[in-house]
């Protein structure tokens, strides 16, 4: 089983006995399925012809002046569906298309990854259901809207705090019972063996493009990659192609009220190791409240890979507060007409961070989601109405 | 000899409650209630807050007892104020269990968890999330302080986590009978002979648990070769109940006491039926 510990001392499977043996399916249709030249050659046509593949690399000049560094942007906010989660999506949904699987499931904070659900759901023609904390569906209205025009059931969670751990818990659950003819879809790099390997294959295409664009670009690699990290896919993505190379790693977590408050989603920068949701990796403390003005970072604990990047010293974390992220959403906005993720903003806060406190001069920040979504939220922050 | 003495004399009656749903104090009558019921073992859940694959019945009890002050450190002292003879086996997550800390020592682990029980009268673990190749460590703190560790197969268990499951378990096997969640049900799964045949050779006691619910049930289960049987929602279903306000608190212990003793009697008319049929063969 020494794909259960790629992660050094984290990742695993820690699950009950009756999800094992799917699991252990599901690893090997992995290895079997997805890693053929076939496979690939559609992903990528999908990617392409679908989700809008390759994105660019834009160089924010403007912002670049403002933070005092090169700020480069992946914008995957001009993928379909506004936010990297397609990738995913597309990638799970062709597995479980070939898995013979007529059924998908998955659970969702923000909303995006539910709407990449559904959007694959139709495309591939599989029965969709989403589970969704009812604090999520309240304040997301939009992307229970669309996953519904698509045609998935939404399934409001209202256990617990009524949030993503709880749908996670939901959707593991409907897993267990239905697994015959279900296929969990992940929407992070979290969750016991295969998932945050699996979500990493078909999030690598992000920093692959990046590093390609980046080298024809400038003809170096950039100094730093910066993201946001809530499970932590849209960060494992851009980071995995340049792991071997001489590029510091940031990824800016959802800090709530401050990692020394005890409101925040950041058990990176303040959480200890423990097991949670199938997987060993880093948690909040049972005295932290998870907050993040962020739904898709309102989560206690992150992907196995990132604990360990935070272990081996090759990645650095920061929980960024609620309100560096709404000033990194509203200097974008302001500075370029690029309206970020509520998300995302956490990555553009810690590339603030970055160029502040760092000698770095090129910083590449995955611009992971657009945030139409987050209006409401800006509405209030701004009072733009 | 460990817990497979209990199965030694007839056919065990093996209930399971969360401790402290819906309050400490309630929960101590409620297992009391479940001895005179007639349980020969009692599963006793230390709740954690993130459970994977329990059906709403086991959720709410958690949610019951945690919100009701539920600590590991509490569990133990419960333990220790129960005043009941049947041997008792903690069935948790592997969390709580890596977490421990015992405040005098400071040893955190599963060493630490171990004596802790021990030094309280567990005579057992069950812990759901642990995969039995990540086992090694908590078997040695059983050995060490003298407990059994019980291991659950479901229906899709084979290879080598079964071998290794098998090198692992001591006390008894519980047998899951059907995929899925638990939770009580209408009925109950014909593939219990059949997983009660991969573990035929095994030595130690086979139990068969999920979604038993009556004393019929019972029966049919024993008939088919169970040693003992595990039964968790259907009694959890009568604590909920009591904490809703349907019937007073005294009223819900006999409730569970009678529950008990029709489980009981049809797991003893099982072993009957069984030495009936295996006579006329």
């Amino acid at each position: 089983m020494s794909e259960n510990h790629e992660f050094g001392a984290f990742g695993g499977r820690h699950v009950p006995e009756p999800m094992q043996e799917p699991l252990a399916q599901l690893a090997d249709a992995f290895e079997t399925v997805a890693k053929t030249d076939e496979f690939r050659e559609e992903f990528r046509s999908i990617l392409s012809t679908y989700a809008g593949r390759p994105t660019p690399i834009y160089h924010a000049e403007n912002l670049s002046e403002r933070y005092g560094a090169e700020i480069y942007l992946k914008r995957e906010d001009l993928l379909h569906g506004g936010a990297h989660k397609i990738n995913n999506a597309v990638g799970q949904a062709l597995m479980a298309e070939k898995a013979g699987k007529s059924r998908i499931i998955a659970e969702t904070g923000a909303g995006q990854h539910g709407t990449a659900t559904a959007m694959v759901g139709a495309l591939f023609d599989l029965d969709t259901e989403i589970y969704m904390g009812a604090k999520d569906v309240e304040r997301q209205r939009m992307n229970v809207f669309r996953m519904r025009l698509m045609g998935a059931e939404v399934n409001e969670v209202t256990r617990g705090g009524a949030g993503l751990a709880d749908a996670v818990d939901a959707a593991l659950e409907d897993f267990v019972e239905n697994v015959d003819d279900t296929h969990y879809l992940v929407g992070s790099v979290v969750g016991p063996d295969p998932f945050p390997r699996m979500v990493r294959e078909f999030q690598s295409v992000i920093g692959r493009e990046a590093r390609e664009q980046f080298l024809e670009r400038t003809g170096e690699l950039p100094d730093a990659a910066v993201a946001c990290v809530g499970g932590g896919s849209n960060a494992i993505g851009l980071f995995h192609a340049f792991r071997d190379d001489d590029v510091a790693f940031y990824g800016g977590e959802g800090g709530g009220e401050g990692s020394d408050s005890d409101r925040h989603a950041a058990p990176l920068d303040d959480g200890h190791e423990d097991v949670i949701h199938g997987m060993k990796t880093r948690v909040i403390d049972d005295d932290t409240e998870v907050h993040s003005v962020s739904a898709g970072l309102d989560y206690p604990g992150v992907g196995p890979e990132h604990a360990m990047f935070r272990e081996m010293g090759r990645a650095e974390y920061r929980a960024i507060t609620d309100d560096e992220a709404l000033a990194a959403f509203r200097a974008l906005s302001e500075d370029e007409g690029i309206i970020p993720a509520l998300e995302t903003a956490h990555g553009l806060a810690m590339a603030k961070r970055v160029a502040e406190e760092t000698d770095h001069e090129t910083i590449l920040v995955n611009l992971s989601g657009r945030g139409d979504k987050d209006m409401e939220t800006a509405a209030e922050q701004f009072d733009l109405s | 000899m460990g817990l497979e003495r209990v199965f030694a004399d007839g056919p065990a009656f093996v209930p399971y409650v969360a401790a402290g749903d819906p309050s400490y104090e309630e929960s101590l009558e409620y297992v009391e209630a479940l001895e005179r019921g007639g349980a020969d073992v009692i599963e006793l859940g230390l709740p954690f807050s993130e459970p994977i694959a329990e059906g709403s019945t086991i959720q709410e009890a958690v949610v019951r007892s945690l919100e009701a002050g539920m600590t590991p450190d509490r569990y133990f002292e419960f333990v220790e104020d129960l005043d009941v003879d049947v041997p008792l086996v903690c069935m948790t997550y592997y969390n709580l269990v890596a977490q421990y800390t015992n405040d005098e020592t400071g040893e955190r682990g599963p060493r630490a968890f171990a004596e802790r029980a021990a030094e309280v009268g567990i005579e057992g673990f069950v812990v759901v999330d642990l995969p039995a190749e990540e086992a090694g460590p908590l078997r040695e703190a059983c050995d060490e302080f003298g407990l059994d560790l019980v291991f659950i197969i479901a229906p899709t268990t084979k290879g080598d986590r079964l071998e290794q499951m098998r090198e692992h378990v001591s006390g008894y096997v519980y047998v899951q009978a059907r995929l899925g969640v638990t939770g009580a049900r209408e009925d109950v799964s014909d593939q219990t002979e059949e997983s009660l045949a991969r573990v035929a050779d095994w030595d130690v006691p086979k139990a068969v648990g999920f979604g038993i619910k009556t004393g019929e049930h019972a029966e049919r289960i024993v008939a088919a070769g169970a040693d003992g049987i595990i039964v968790g929602s259907a009694l959890v279903d009568i604590i909920a109940a009591g904490a809703d306000g349907e019937y007073p608190f005294t009223e819900t212990a006999q409730r569970l006491e009678s529950k008990a003793r029709e489980l009981k009697e049809g797991a003893l008319a099982g072993a009957e039926k069984r030495a009936a049929t295996e006579q006329s063969d």
